[in-house]
């Protein structure tokens, strides 16, 4: 494996962007099957990493390295181990789809869109495969301008209002980042921003400061994922943001944070882990109850399903705070899981969005009379949202609860009651919109076409195939969790 | 004596004789003094780089790293000025050759301040910087502001030359010497003697960060900044944003970095207070404008503040952080003004209001201006975010966290009005009367492009000008 498969993976996008730039305005098909394209070779290079990949070792494979600004202490460092694999894999896949499902969507601007769309790709890839302090860092925000352009063009509602919250509040979270990048970049001799050298020279760190820094880096990632109460710019963006940017939003970005635990947090500053264990495992308690109590209340599907994502990463945050390997097993898996099954969710709201233009819940009914398939894909998702045995959803939440259970006596039995409430909404809704009598409303509406059938259907698998045969990626993952697990608790 | 040392700032100054001279005896065709003028820049720019480096007139002049840096940025500067001035000159009924004169004179006076290393040299020379742009400010003789923005510069300028010479005149009563390497080793010996630095000395320091403040639009010193950028022909605003700070700036390191470093513990502190004021109340000013050359106003009053973040590392790193930075700025700064004249040469607005669906009118001016915008936010990979990591790193290797706390609070701040222009050109639809598209002329579209090429490449390829900068802090090591 001699080609920087990483950087391909990251920059392909890139190149994508610039040629649609370079296109005219009114070659719209061209602008698609280009963006299309240029999204496919990175999900086609990330089968050829899962399929390199060896899970039987922790130490980081597919590395590039080389000097970028010396003076500074910058390289260039990509590489990608247990923990960066599945995630790739991920952001090839939505990336992929959400251009797929956007051919329908999106009817002005396209270029532009596009373009952005491309971006956006780059700057997740990035994230993900950075060993760099600096190179993160950059990465992380570059996410930030092409997702404000993409919620407040061609979003909905308050479209502006939610783009410009986006930004400021994941801007004011990564600030504090940066500090603490720096903090650490002048307490470790020598001075270093390699990831990789810093997790090892962690010991060196006193106490105070671990404890510190990791309050600086917790502030970037928990308006990320979101933990509340740092979550109030996900429901405004999520809703109001185009259908294809939702999926990205919930399926990626979210985990951007929760990845940013794993890699950096928890393994740079154990100390801070392990001293804030338990307000870190109270708020995700908070997560995943209050969460599921908002979605109940919720009247726009999109808005629930948005809270939903709020309730879910708190079962991601559950298994991190508990600090075992099957907790943090459970929290990847639902990284996975999570992005598979809401990603097709805001997928197959937006198809309803985009026939009935509405979302209410109310305003449905009886819906499997008219368009049966829609109506079984939708109810499979919410099924494998709420963590029915089978689907991906089941072994993530039975992971995190099985390996916090040891630390966190109180606050698992009291989280499960989140699987109840949420069994509950989604059953609710799935009975208010597609069962009982039809609502002769919607005698128009137009079933589920093969191209949208396309977007939904390998994540369908995914979530199924996971749910059934969940070796495969629990022995990708294993030596690098129980490695950051050893690192933790020494 | 070789006076070989010189010969950039002779050749400006006589090239810019040589403008009036011309423009004195033609009676038609006056445009094409503006290339006149760039082409002096030009063969300036070559005669600094190949220049030798040495000292002059027994160490009143140095022709050294520091100079050359500072230099390129003026000349820089200058170049982008007037090339955004090429309209602006056609349209003036008369003295034309006079306002190219004018500038040029000017960067004479800066790049003898860069050059400087003696105080009363660094007077006269930032008379000489500051003296022509009273004159360009008023420009606009039919325009009330302009003549207002020239008499408030003039007085509230000359105000601030007597506290600067003030401030001199009581250091060279304590040290009997107004060379600054001089300056250095008798402060060493009166500091060492003494343990601490007496009311004499505090009150000329404070008098000198005062004069030198107003020319840095520092806050407590900045309330004609607002009114002057408004009502100044925008050329001259966009020259006065970044090459009379950067002037303004090599001054400071000169003095601070060179004569003071060794009662930094006193200065740094107060340079600290004043940034934290200038990041606060230019970014929360800003955020209530609605004209965007107040609003630019505003912002590099705050950018000051970042940039003197850096003084407070009182080392190389913190000088060249401070370098680097300035250099940085000059693109995204330039390239926001220039933006705006060329907007308002087409619609006559300086509004923000009035950017409204530039993006697609002028989708190319509009992506333009995004970037500009969001460079001197700081987002990566622009060059403002590898100028400010640069800046706050320097910071934090001398343990002041809370001072780059104020700067990021303040940056986040500010990216709610930078980001307002993107909104207004990308989220708003234009009226439908309006929507022609914006006439870029080429030698706007030059001005543009290389603005944007810089803000685009030295945030990931900065090893040129960083060393470039390095090298220039490398100065004061000795």
């Amino acid at each position: 494996m001699n080609f920087p498969i990483l950087s391909l993976m990251t920059f392909i996008p890139l190149l994508g962007m610039v040629v649609i730039l370079l296109t005219k305005k009114e070659q719209e098909n061209l602008v698609r099957y280009l963006a299309a394209l240029f999204s496919f070779i990175p999900l086609v290079l990330s089968f050829i990493l899962l399929s390199q990949y060896r899970g039987s070792t922790s130490q980081i494979q597919f590395v590039e390295k080389f000097d970028w600004i010396p003076s500074l202490g910058i390289t260039y460092y990509m590489g990608a181990d247990g923990l960066s694999v599945p995630m790739l894999f991920l952001t090839a896949l939505l990336g992929f789809l959400s251009v797929i499902y956007s051919f329908g969507d999106i009817k002005e601007r396209i270029k532009q869109y596009f373009a952005f769309l491309l971006l956006l790709e780059v700057g997740m890839m990035g994230v993900f495969a950075a060993l760099d302090f600096f190179l993160f860092y950059i990465f992380w925000e570059i996410v930030l301008v092409p997702m404000y352009f993409l919620i407040g063009v061609w979003g909905h509602g308050r479209k502006e209002y939610s783009a410009i919250k986006f930004f400021l509040y994941t801007l004011f979270g990564s600030l504090f980042m940066l500090v603490g990048i720096l903090a650490l970049y002048f307490n470790v001799e020598p001075h270093t921003l390699n990831m990789m050298v810093l997790i090892e020279k962690a010991p060196m760190l006193t106490r105070g400061f671990q404890l510190l820094v990791f309050s600086a880096f917790y502030i970037a990632f928990a308006v990320k994922v979101p933990v509340f109460p740092f979550h109030t710019w996900l429901p405004d963006a999520h809703v109001d943001a185009p259908t294809a940017v939702s999926v990205i939003l919930a399926g990626i970005l979210l985990k951007m944070g929760t990845y940013g635990f794993l890699r950096i947090s928890y393994p740079m500053f154990p100390q801070g882990a392990i001293y804030f264990a338990l307000p870190i495992g109270i708020l995700a308690l908070i997560n995943i109850v209050y969460g599921a109590l908002v979605c109940m209340a919720q009247k726009d599907l999109k808005k629930m399903i948005a809270y939903s994502s709020v309730s879910h990463m708190g079962y991601c945050m559950l298994g991190i705070a508990a600090i075992t390997v099957t907790g943090i097993s459970g929290c990847v898996f639902q990284m996975v899981s999570h992005g598979l099954i809401t990603g097709a969710l805001f997928l197959l709201v937006g198809m309803l969005y985009e026939r009935a233009h509405t979302r209410e819940i109310q305003a449905f009914g009886g819906l499997w009379i008219k368009i049966p398939v829609y109506s079984g894909l939708m109810l499979l998702f919410c099924l494998g949202s709420l963590g029915l045995p089978g689907m991906s959803g089941f072994i993530s939440e039975f992971m995190v609860f099985i390996g916090s259970f040891p630390s966190f006596k109180i606050i698992v039995p009291l989280a499960v009651i989140g699987v109840v409430i949420t069994a509950a909404y989604f059953l609710r809704t799935i009975q208010a919109m597609f069962l009982g009598t039809f609502n002769t409303k919607w005698e128009g509406l137009t079933e589920i076409s093969a191209r949208e059938i396309f977007t939904v259907v390998p994540l369908a698998i995914l979530m199924i195939g996971i749910g059934i045969f969940p070796s495969p990626l629990a022995n990708m993952i294993k030596a690098t969790i129980e490695n950051i697990v050893h690192l933790v608790t020494g | 004596m070789n006076y070989q040392l010189l010969l950039p700032e002779i050749f400006l100054f006589l090239w810019a004789i040589f403008i009036f001279i011309v423009d004195f005896f033609r009676k038609e065709k006056k445009q094409n003094l503006a290339y006149l003028a760039l082409l002096g820049i030009i063969i300036t720019i070559v005669l600094v780089m190949t220049s030798q480096k040495g000292d002059l007139f027994g160490g009143m002049f140095h022709a050294d790293s520091f100079s050359t840096f500072f230099n390129l940025i003026f000349l820089a500067t200058g170049f982008l000025t007037i090339l955004s001035s090429v309209e602006f000159t056609k349209k003036l009924p008369s003295y034309q050759g006079e306002y190219f004169g004018l500038i040029l004179f000017s960067m004479v006076g800066m790049m003898f301040l860069a050059s400087a290393g003696e105080l009363l040299t660094l007077y006269v020379s930032l008379e000489l910087t500051t003296i022509p742009l009273f004159v360009l400010a008023a420009y606009r003789k039919d325009e009330q502001k302009s003549s207002e923005a020239g008499l408030k510069y003039l007085i509230l300028g000359g105000m601030s030359s007597a506290l600067l010479l003030f401030g001199i005149s009581l250091l060279f009563g304590l040290t009997g010497t107004t060379f600054l390497k001089e300056l250095k080793t008798t402060l060493i010996v009166k500091f060492i003697s003494t343990g601490e630095i007496g009311p004499a000395l505090a009150l000329s320091l404070i008098f000198i960060i005062a004069g030198l403040g107003f020319k840095l639009a520092l806050v407590p010193f900045h309330m004609w900044v607002p009114d002057v950028y408004e009502g100044a022909p925008t050329p001259i605003t966009a020259f006065l944003s970044v090459a009379s700070k950067a002037a303004g700036i090599a001054a400071f390191l000169r003095i601070f970095f060179r004569a003071f470093l060794i009662v930094q513990v006193d200065w740094v502190l107060l340079l600290a207070v004043l940034a934290s004021l200038a990041m606060i109340i230019g970014n929360v000013i800003a955020l209530l404008q609605t004209n965007i050359k107040r609003m630019l106003a505003y912002s590099s009053i705050a950018q000051i503040g970042y940039i003197l973040i850096g003084a407070v590392s009182a080392s190389s790193t913190g000088a060249s952080s401070i370098a680097f930075y300035t250099f940085v700025y000059m693109f995204a700064n330039m390239g926001a003004f220039i933006t705006a004249i060329t907007f308002s040469n087409s619609t006559g607005s300086d509004e923000i209001k009035d950017y409204a669906g530039l993006s697609r009118r002028s989708p190319a001016l509009a992506a333009m201006m995004a970037v500009f915008m969001l460079s001197l936010v700081g987002i990566p990979p622009l060059a403002g975010f590898m100028g400010k990591y640069y800046l706050f790193s320097s910071a934090i290797e001398q343990d002041y966290i809370w001072l780059v706390v104020v700067a990021i609070l303040t940056s986040v701040i500010s990216l709610y009005y930078y980001l307002g222009v993107v909104r207004q050109m990308y989220f708003q639809a234009s009226p439908d009367e309006k929507a022609v598209s914006i006439a870029i002329t080429p030698a706007f579209k030059t001005a543009l492009i290389i603005s944007v090429i810089g803000v685009l490449i030295f945030g990931i390829l900065p090893h040129i000008f960083l060393n470039l900068a390095n090298q220039a802090a490398a100065v004061f090591l000795y």
